[in-house]
């Protein structure tokens, strides 16, 4: 398995840190070293239940560092202009190679504190509604609009309710296939349910190699289909939820490689690969007309299914 | 004596609709049943098959309304001989090939006579014409598959290329987990196809009936020109069930009916079963522009 695989990994780490540079310890360097290959190639194969679980790794990518290693000059724009500010959205107007664009995404946050501040990275209305508002704004100057999604879902809550979350979520969704500025959503986590898709309705969607994107959590499903949750590694093969599944299935346009083992063990190699994919499939959507933007966003949604 | 010229007269499409319409007119509870007395599920008390059917399903002793089947439902809508059910292209189900999911489609095929959770037609309401698209509970809990997607979306269109408001009846326990992925992107291929019809200026009214949940009402049903609501239904995206065991508490008395949601600013108004097609002359009338021929 894929967790004891990792903290293996994470013993021997611990266990180079703790040996000095003497002679005699070469030779256990040297084991380490070839212990830890060993493990890390044996992470090539993976099953869907293993990448749910890198998928929502602690130690996985979270936006503010995606943000920090792509993009320069971010400015974060807080509110929905209406009710509150909704942390579990992050967003603003930031540069990447030296176009201004609208960057957002769901915000788990890296520790306990954290994920309570944000929510676990699942918005109610307040977060859709900001979301929708920065892509209007996008709209507004011509910048293109770049979503990354990492959420458990959108959060079922009374208060949520009370204001629309689902009323939240299609405004946004039919919104969003009118843009006429390129829209790139890059899943990066887990996208769960309506709450992912919200920022989703992309012109391109790219998908981290080992990331999951699918109608509810294994969980959920297992508990609604055979009332019981605890068979998720079960319902995580049949839903089809992994990036190759999904390039399979035509929906998603590009898998992101990560590093051997995933992506909290190599940071910088993985953002040098999601910058690669990024800058390729915007500067193709850019010599788009904004017409062609928008109607190739409907045909791409339309035939799904068909 | 009109009633018994309109039958005698009736086209095979308008027979075939009424029949199909009688016969299933309360869902579970009447479909095929012979029985003289109908029990309410809600207040368990008798009421002849005669006043039930009076009263339009609507339990005559406590007031419930009873889930009902989408031909019935148009079957009250519809100015007579106007039915007309739209061809739907064929798309392929069970697009994920889920172990046992073709032999419960093909159940719940035989078992309700329908071919998916989504009745697509058009049909005239005091004279004017209207695409009109209704969800049948019956069928699945009406949730949204790829085929149910596709339906809505070519009415959708239908409605936009003929430029005739659209009526969307929404009932749905939320997404068909069956087809996992593709059931959430018909969100978006929904949405987008109402946006879109709703940027060349088409009216469309959306009504909740019970329940209205999940990716239903995350998508084409919250996105209605003129919202309306059937009397104490359920309507919500995350099911009371979910919040309840997320949050662990109780929830408030009245949560996401119908009411709540007026209450809460999301519908414009509660339509009783027995007013709904006064109710929808009305708004198309109001949305005739003046001196123009219906």
């Amino acid at each position: 398995m894929i967790q004891d695989r990792l903290r293996r990994l994470q013993a021997l780490e611990n266990e180079q840190q703790t040996l000095s540079g003497t002679p005699d310890e070469a030779q256990r360097r040297a084991e380490i070293a070839e212990e830890r290959s060993a493990l890390v190639a044996g992470c090539a194969e993976l099953s869907s239940a293993e990448r749910v679980f890198l998928a929502r790794h602690p130690k996985r990518p979270k936006i503010e560092e995606y943000i920090e290693a792509l993009f320069t000059d971010f400015f974060e724009q807080k509110g929905d202009r209406q009710c509150k500010e909704d942390a579990s959205i992050l967003g603003g107007i930031a540069c990447y190679k030296g176009v201004p664009v609208t960057v957002l995404g769901h915000r788990k946050g890296a520790n306990l504190a954290d994920n309570m501040k944000y929510n676990f990275g699942m918005p109610g209305p307040e977060g859709y509604r900001k979301a929708l508002r920065m892509m209007h704004q996008a709209e507004k100057f011509g910048r293109p609009v770049i979503t990354f999604i990492d959420t458990p879902g959108a959060y079922p809550g009374v208060e949520a309710e009370a204001r629309g979350q689902g009323e939240a979520i299609a405004r946004n969704l039919a919104e969003m296939s009118r843009l006429t500025v390129p829209v790139i959503s890059i899943v990066t986590g887990e996208g769960n349910s309506g709450g992912a898709l919200a920022i989703g309705v992309a012109n391109r969607i790219l998908m981290l190699e080992n990331a999951v994107y699918s109608v509810l959590s294994p969980e959920g499903f297992a508990s609604i289909l055979w009332k019981d949750a605890s068979r998720h590694a079960e319902a995580c093969d049949l839903m089809r939820l992994t990036a190759q599944d999904l390039y399979q299935a035509g929906i998603v346009d590009e898998i992101i490689p990560e590093p051997l083992g995933g992506a909290q063990l190599d940071k910088k190699a993985l953002f040098s690969c999601v910058d690669i994919a990024l800058e390729k499939n915007l500067s193709a959507l850019r010599r788009q007309t904004r017409a062609a933007l928008a109607s190739g966003r409907y045909k791409k949604f339309r035939e799904i299914g068909c | 004596m009109k009633e018994l010229l309109e039958k005698l007269t009736a086209s095979p499409e308008e027979k075939t609709f009424r029949l199909k319409a009688r016969l299933e007119a309360a869902g579970p509870m009447t479909l095929w049943s012979k029985q003289t007395f109908l029990t309410c599920p809600h207040c368990e008390r008798r009421a002849t098959r005669q006043r039930w059917s009076e009263s339009l399903y609507v339990c005559p002793n406590c007031g419930t309304y009873q889930p009902i089947g989408g031909y019935y439902r148009l079957s009250l809508l519809f100015d007579h001989g106007s039915f007309h059910e739209l061809s739907v292209k064929t798309i392929q189900q069970d697009p994920l090939h889920f172990p046992g999911y073709a032999e419960k489609l093909s159940l719940q095929k035989r078992k309700t006579g329908l071919s998916e959770a989504a009745i697509t037609a058009t049909g005239r309401i005091g004279g004017m014409p209207v695409v009109a698209a209704v969800l049948d509970s019956r069928f699945f809990m009406g949730s949204m598959s790829a085929g149910v997607g596709e339906r809505v979306t070519q009415a959708v269109e239908y409605a936009s290329a003929k430029k005739w408001p659209l009526i969307i009846f929404s009932a749905s326990g939320g997404a068909r987990m069956q087809e996992g992925i593709f059931s959430l992107m018909q969100m978006a291929k929904t949405s987008a196809a109402i946006a879109e019809f709703s940027a060349r200026g088409g009216l469309y009214i959306s009504f909740l009936t019970h329940p209205t949940t999940g990716g239903v009402t995350a998508s084409f049903a919250s996105l209605g020109d003129i919202m309306l609501a059937e009397p104490g239904a359920l309507i919500g995206f995350a099911g009371p069930r979910v919040i309840r065991q997320t949050l662990g508490i109780e929830l408030p008395e009245g949560f996401q009916t119908s009411e709540y949601l007026e209450e809460h600013g999301f519908v414009d108004k509660i339509v009783p079963r027995s007013e709904l097609r006064e109710t929808m002359t009305q708004l198309l009338r109001l949305h005739t522009p003046k001196g123009q021929k219906v």
